[in-house]
């Protein structure tokens, strides 16, 4: 093998709520500088996925990996150093509602103390333009911003730190198409201008072909398929073929009771 | 079966919760001590819970004092003790009634809001994204309401306090006919260090209290407006039951000896 260490390397991730096992047994790797998008199901635990690795939810089993070291019950400061690698998009945007625009974006900067509070708004400023936002919105509160606005605010904000990994999760949940495919757009023009690696979670085709380099299917808490973009309609697997042709029929069976 | 079984699930339910207030409330009063501090928060907090807390602790405290003068002047006419009001008005105001209406009071503002806000944060995923945000939620949302509470409830009391007095004298001066110099004169006769202090220090415990379980409740709220709802219920209760508790533990503590 002459491909370099992947940018995250997991194993056997285990992780269950009560009797339901979420996630068991997966692997996955995410190469440096690739997009990898993650789909699969509502409640096929991609979301549970990401909270894994950014430690938001502890695992019951397995290894995470972040450029070959371990992130699992990891002490505060080690986390907190990994976490300024990491940018992340909230599918609700999750804007701190009583700080206005700039602030969100420069948040985590004026965290760790890079910048003074001058210097952060500026920062901020320079985000949003990368964002396609003016100037004038920086002052607003995110009350005052509509779905897709605060969607690219929140994306200045995962892009603020030059983070060198950035997770999406589910970017286009809730937006109108159109819109959905602005911020498409802009996370393959973020993504290649920061240099970044992405990996991403949605449900949603269009957006997963749009921003892929290649995709995963997450289904019954493993990894079943994960190939290039392009070959995504031939994967041979029912299962894919099920989801991405969005068939109620299927091997597939929907659990329509929680 | 089912009976013990229930009595069981609940017995387990209680010593669950117990736990993990009490290490809820260790991690959160670790970080009030450790840096970062955040000095903006904590100032606007103490601003939320001291400063716009004045209205409703102050008409607590004024009908509070009014209430208590003319009470005890109906039950110690019959014994020609009159006399003794203004005794009863300033001791059970400064070890009793501020601290405790003072707290119940802001438990139910700050209590509420504090839980319904971090809550919303919860559900909302904004508490996740400090923490992607490399800013730990203890140290940026709990410890600096906790301070603002331990900081904001004394002076709280002490205006409920003076304020609870003064309404006492109102009643007794100007309803019953009191002379006013000798009814100030026998406030401030009966005025002692001890138990202005005495509830001074009920007021910080309160104040802790209050927060705490604002935060706690908000905190592990889930469930979207649903859990909110029964986070800022639970915090509003639970801050109320533990004020009237510790209220007695501190009783016995400074005065049953």
């Amino acid at each position: 093998m002459t491909d370099p260490a992947p940018k995250i390397r997991i194993r056997d991730l285990h992780r269950s709520f009560g009797p339901k096992r979420v996630l068991a047994g997966l692997d996955l790797d995410v190469k440096v500088g690739e997009s990898l998008v993650v789909i699969g199901g509502s409640g096929s635990g991609k979301s549970v996925l990401i909270k894994c690795i950014l430690g938001l939810l502890p695992i019951d089993g397995g290894r995470i990996e972040i450029d070959g070291e371990s992130v699992v019950n990891i002490r505060a400061e080690a986390r907190e150093r990994i976490n300024r690698k990491i940018g992340m998009l909230f599918q609700g945007a999750a804007l701190f509602d009583s700080l206005p625009v700039w602030e969100n974006v420069s948040f985590g900067l004026l965290a760790q103390k890079k910048v003074n509070r001058k210097e952060a708004r500026e920062v901020a400023i320079g985000k949003l333009a990368q964002v396609g936002l003016g100037a004038d919105v920086a002052d607003l509160y995110p009350a005052e911003l509509s779905g897709g606005m605060q969607k690219r605010v929140a994306l200045a904000r995962a892009i603020a730190g030059d983070p060198e990994i950035i997770f999406f999760d589910e970017p286009t949940t809730g937006l109108d198409p159109i819109m959905a495919d602005v911020i498409n757009d802009l996370i393959v023009k973020i993504t290649r201008e920061v240099g970044a690696t992405a990996l991403s979670i949605t449900h949603d085709m269009a957006s997963a072909r749009k921003i892929a380099d290649r995709i995963a299917m997450l289904y019954d808490g493993r990894i079943i398929w994960a190939g290039p973009t392009a070959e995504i309609d031939r994967s041979g697997n029912d299962h894919v073929d099920q989801f991405i042709h969005g068939r109620a029929e299927g091997p597939i069976k929907m659990a329509v009771r929680a | 079966m089912g009976f013990v079984q229930t009595i069981g699930r609940l017995a387990l339910t209680f010593l669950r919760t117990t736990g993990r207030l009490g290490l809820f409330a260790g991690s959160a009063f670790a970080h009030c001590v450790r840096p970062p501090f955040y000095w903006r928060i904590i100032l606007k907090q103490m601003i939320d819970i001291g400063y716009f807390s004045l209205p409703v602790v102050g008409l607590t405290a004024i009908f509070a004092g009014m209430v208590l003068a003319l009470q005890s002047y109906t039950g110690f006419a019959r014994f020609s003790a009159e006399g003794a009001i203004a005794n009863v008005v300033v001791v059970s105001l400064t070890r009793e009634l501020g601290p405790v209406l003072a707290g119940l009071m802001v438990a139910g503002r700050i209590g509420a809001s504090l839980a319904a806000e971090i809550g919303t944060m919860r559900v909302t995923e904004q508490i996740d994204a400090l923490t992607t945000l490399s800013t730990n939620p203890m140290s940026y949302l709990v410890a600096p309401r906790l301070i603002a509470g331990l900081l904001m409830f004394p002076p709280l009391v002490l205006v409920a306090d003076i304020i609870g007095v003064f309404g006492g004298y109102l009643v007794a001066v100007y309803k019953l006919g009191f002379n006013a110099s000798i009814y100030l004169q026998n406030t401030w006769d009966f005025l002692e260090a001890g138990d202005v202090y005495s509830g001074l220090v009920k007021a910080a415990v309160f104040g802790v209290i209050v927060t705490l379980m604002g935060c706690y409740h908000g905190y592990h709220s889930k469930g979207g407006a649903q859990g909110v709802g029964a986070a800022t219920t639970n915090a509003v209760v639970s801050a109320c039951i533990l004020i009237l508790a510790f209220d007695y533990v501190l009783t016995e503590m400074f005065f049953a000896r």
